[in-house]
């Protein structure tokens, strides 16, 4: 046990030392940034604001990490924010029960998961034109059940998963380090973690030892549908309304690149959704980490770009080859000028 | 002191160290003018390092390179081959998308105005091509040749390019006997040119065939290099293995099998249509069958419909009486079946997995991902097999893709067996792999044939199907044409079979 302890620390160490030095640097910027502080029985601080705000994208990569790891990709998660937002106001609005709008708005969710999921794995079509199609076609969709408009609601149940607090933590990061708690345990726990890994490595050869290739894939598609649905309606829920142009926007950027940050492959394989999940914290500390330190805002997508081309570069094989080399000439240094006296 | 000008090639004292392991040891080798040199040695004996260093492709930790004479040190392939060395290797490293012209010009093109001249690299492509007696049209995408073509087309490519060594790594592999006639005939032309060749192989006869010294390596060292004339075969592998084999493989006699008894697997008219006619077909348990043919004639075909990776359209399968469901390779696994593919890189293995993730993975997806296999469970299976099938690997837990071939066959062997199969299907089980678990690999078979086990083996080596197959099926054009039984089994009667089958064809 103490092995496998060992292995996730060796994992996880390049995410947790970006991150941790992300929140020292802003922290020297933002002197108060570590302060937390308890009232109405909710925690208050940055580093609480940075979970809570960065909880769409950190549901989001746990679903990309999977679908990552069966080598495809989910653009469509976005867009399918904004769907679920819309059919959770829609039917909020109509009326309907807190039980019942959430049980719809996931089962959208699932359902568009579903459609890219049978494009990939029974139409064989590449996954990245495969969920273009409902990345564009999404926000039509939304924007059809909104009529249009910025669909606004007041009902408090609803409003309590975007801004309500739990245990002393808002919900929305109760729902996202619960869920991925869930999903984590799932994948390790159960067989599919390995089986997802080698339909990501070798679909062929897996599909000929048996493994139902098809069913993992368009499970990890529904997965990642699910998961956008809880973003969505997180989102809906914090601006109680849904936005079909703009919930979402660009999110399935984000949640891609906190899975790279996170260190999984885009060629699919091995996977970890804790590092991607730190992925996403490091992404989110990192927007508001600058909008803290006071940066015109007009430099913060560039900071933010040269933070994360930083830890790539840090990432990749080629670099830590060379910090091998680098560190081993260093060894070997004194011991040749012992031999050369 | 031998005349050092006498080698167009020479390499001395060749060290190279991987972090935990010495891949080569003071290795000495040369090459002489119009040479062909057999490079030998069991897989992770240092072959495939020592070229590497040649060519640059791994830097050496230690030794001399001299070419001509002169000391080299190639930073890369590139440079080796503006140095004059060039090399084939047996997947075929062209661009299958690209014209023949093109590939044989790729990085030089003739240009004109600054643009590519396509009619006088056309020209030029031609009348390269008709030395090696190919007349071919050099218009045409490379993917529409045999691979056989593709690989004199390769050859000309590195020789036109460095022309005064050319590697051949493992050529022969997936050519049939005609091709590596033909591949024969253009090495010995180029021989007499003056090139130094080095040829890599695991067919022992070819190594008798063409080549004049043979260099053995074994676990990173020189064993010997020897005149071919003057070093029997038993010695030879003697050799290569370190020990002396009992009796040569390829040499053994048909094994008397007891005689099977009831047939315990039935196919009737058993085929889909485009991939392999109707066939009727009966295995006991405990029987090899073998499956000959010539490549294309349907014998990966009949492996892929056996198991369900291609659905049959027509026929019945029955086990004891029973019909069986192999409408995939899930329900074939599920009916106890088997099915070690040919093409280990793409069908077999699972390369970013560890060794013990490959071998528990057919296991584990029959069980269903609901119930896991428990790690120490697959630990205990792992080193199991790894211990059983002489895995050679420092760790159960070391991705699958960097073990040599020959251990990446006997993992997805243990794939199969840790399923406890009842019917396995082999499709060429011991092609690119060297002698000793080529051997290895054979007694396998013939110890699950003893333990009851069905088996199909697949294979282009005939010797060895005769050693171990109690009947073999010869295959033609995507049909099965001839039986043998018995005292029928011999090469000789599968090669007749074969070329009768093709002399009885009508028009």
């Amino acid at each position: 046990m103490t092995g496998t302890l060992k292995a996730y620390a060796v994992r996880l160490f390049p995410q947790v030392a970006a991150l941790a030095i992300i929140l020292f640097m802003v922290s020297l910027a933002f002197p108060g940034f570590f302060k937390l502080s308890f009232q109405n029985d909710r925690l208050y601080g940055s580093l609480i604001d940075i979970l809570n705000r960065g909880a769409p994208v950190a549901l989001l990569a746990i679903g990309m990490t999977v679908v990552i790891a069966t080598k495809g990709i989910d653009l469509s998660v976005g867009a399918v924010m904004a769907i679920c937002g819309a059919v959770a106001a829609a039917s909020i609005t109509a009326g309907h029960s807190l039980a019942f709008t959430l049980a719809v708005t996931i089962s959208t969710g699932i359902l568009c998961g579903l459609w890219n999921g049978v494009l990939v794995a029974v139409l064989d079509i590449q996954p990245i034109i495969a969920t273009l199609v409902l990345m564009v076609a999404g926000r039509g969709i939304a924007q059809l059940i909104t009529e249009g408009a910025i669909l606004t609601f007041n009902h408090p149940g609803l409003i309590f998963i975007g801004s309500g607090s739990l245990f002393g933590l808002p919900m929305p990061v109760i729902i996202w380090l619960g869920f991925g708690l869930i999903v984590a345990l799932l994948v390790r726990r159960t067989a599919l973690g390995m089986l997802i890994e080698a339909v990501g490595v070798n679909r062929r050869a897996s599909r000929l030892s048996g493994v139902s290739t098809g069913v993992l894939l368009i499970a990890a598609y529904m997965l990642s549908g699910l998961c956008a649905a809880l973003a969505g309606i997180i989102a809906a829920a914090d601006i109680r309304g849904a936005d079909a142009n703009n919930a979402g926007l660009w999110l399935e950027l984000d949640a891609i690149l906190a899975v790279v940050v996170g260190g999984t492959s885009l060629l699919g394989g091995r996977f970890s959704i804790a590092a991607s999940l730190l992925g996403a914290m490091i992404i989110q500390s990192i927007n508001t980490g600058i909008l803290l330190s006071g940066f015109p805002p007009e430099f913060n997508l560039i900071i933010k770009a040269a933070i994360i081309v930083l830890i790539l570069v840090i990432q990749s094989p080629r670099a830590q080859s060379a910090f091998i080399w680098l560190s081993r000439a260093r060894a070997t240094e004194p011991t040749k000028g012992q031999e050369a006296k | 002191m031998q005349s050092v000008s006498s080698y167009v090639l020479s390499a001395t004292g060749i060290d190279k160290i991987f972090p935990g392991a010495r891949a080569l040891n003071g290795v000495d080798f040369s090459l002489a003018r119009g040479e062909v040199h057999a490079l030998l040695g069991e897989n992770g004996a240092g072959k495939s390092t020592l070229i590497k260093c040649l060519t640059g492709a791994y830097r050496r930790d230690g030794g001399r390179i001299l070419l001509d004479g002169v000391d080299v040190d190639p930073h890369n392939t590139l440079e080796a081959q503006k140095l004059g060395i060039g090399t084939v290797y047996q997947e075929v490293n062209l661009l299958a998308n690209l014209t023949v012209a093109e590939n044989l010009f790729l990085g030089r093109q003739p240009r004109r105005f600054g643009l590519v001249d396509a009619r006088a690299m056309n020209k030029q492509a031609r009348a390269l091509l008709s030395e090696y007696d190919l007349d071919i049209d050099v218009t045409a995408e490379l993917s529409a040749f045999s691979v056989a073509v593709q690989q004199v087309i390769a050859i000309a490519r590195a020789v036109d390019l460095s022309g005064k060594v050319l590697i051949l790594d493992e050529p022969t592999a997936s050519l049939d006997t005609h091709e590596v006639a033909m591949l024969f005939r253009i090495v010995r032309r180029l021989k007499e040119r003056g090139l130094g060749i080095i040829f890599i192989t695991h067919f022992l006869e070819q190594v008798y065939e063409i080549s004049d010294r043979i260099t053995v390596l074994r676990n990173g060292q020189l064993v010997g290099t020897r005149e071919t004339a003057a070093l029997p075969r038993r010695e030879l592998i003697a050799m290569m293995l370190g020990r002396e084999l009992v009796q040569e493989v390829g040499e053994a006699k048909h094994s008397e099998t007891k005689a099977p008894g009831e047939a315990r697997f039935r196919f009737r008219s058993f085929g889909r249509k485009g991939h392999i006619q109707p066939f009727d077909l009966d295995v006991a348990s405990g029987e090899v069958v073998g499956i000959a043919g010539l490549l294309g004639s349907g014998r990966t075909e009949t492996a892929e419909i056996l198991f369900g990776a291609e659905r049959a359209d027509s026929g019945t399968a029955q086990a004891d009486g029973r019909t069986l469901d192999l409408s995939s390779p899930r329900a074939a696994i599920r009916e106890k079946f088997g099915f070690c593919p040919e093409d280990r890189k793409v069908d077999g293995i699972v390369g970013d997995l560890s060794v013990r993730e490959n071998i528990v993975l057919a296991l584990q997806a029959r069980r269903g991902w609901a119930r896991p296999i428990s790690r120490s469970e697959q630990d205990r299976l792992a080193d199991h097999y790894i211990k059983a099938l002489d895995i050679r690997t420092s760790d159960r837990e070391k991705p699958i893709r960097l073990l040599s071939g020959g251990n990446q066959q006997k993992a997805i062997l243990a794939r199969w067996l840790a399923t406890n199969p009842e019917f396995l299907i082999l499709d060429e089980p011991t092609r690119g792999i060297d002698v000793g678990a080529h051997a290895e690999i054979i007694r396998l078979i013939e110890t699950l044939c003893e333990n009851g086990m069905s088996l199909i083996v697949i294979s282009s080596e005939l010797e060895e199907l005769v050693a171990y197959s109690s009947r073999v099926l010869v295959l033609r054009d995507r049909a099965h044409v001839a039986e043998l039984t018995g005292e029928e089994v011999t090469t000789n009667a599968i090669i007749e079979a074969i070329a009768s089958a093709h002399e009885g064809r009508p028009a």
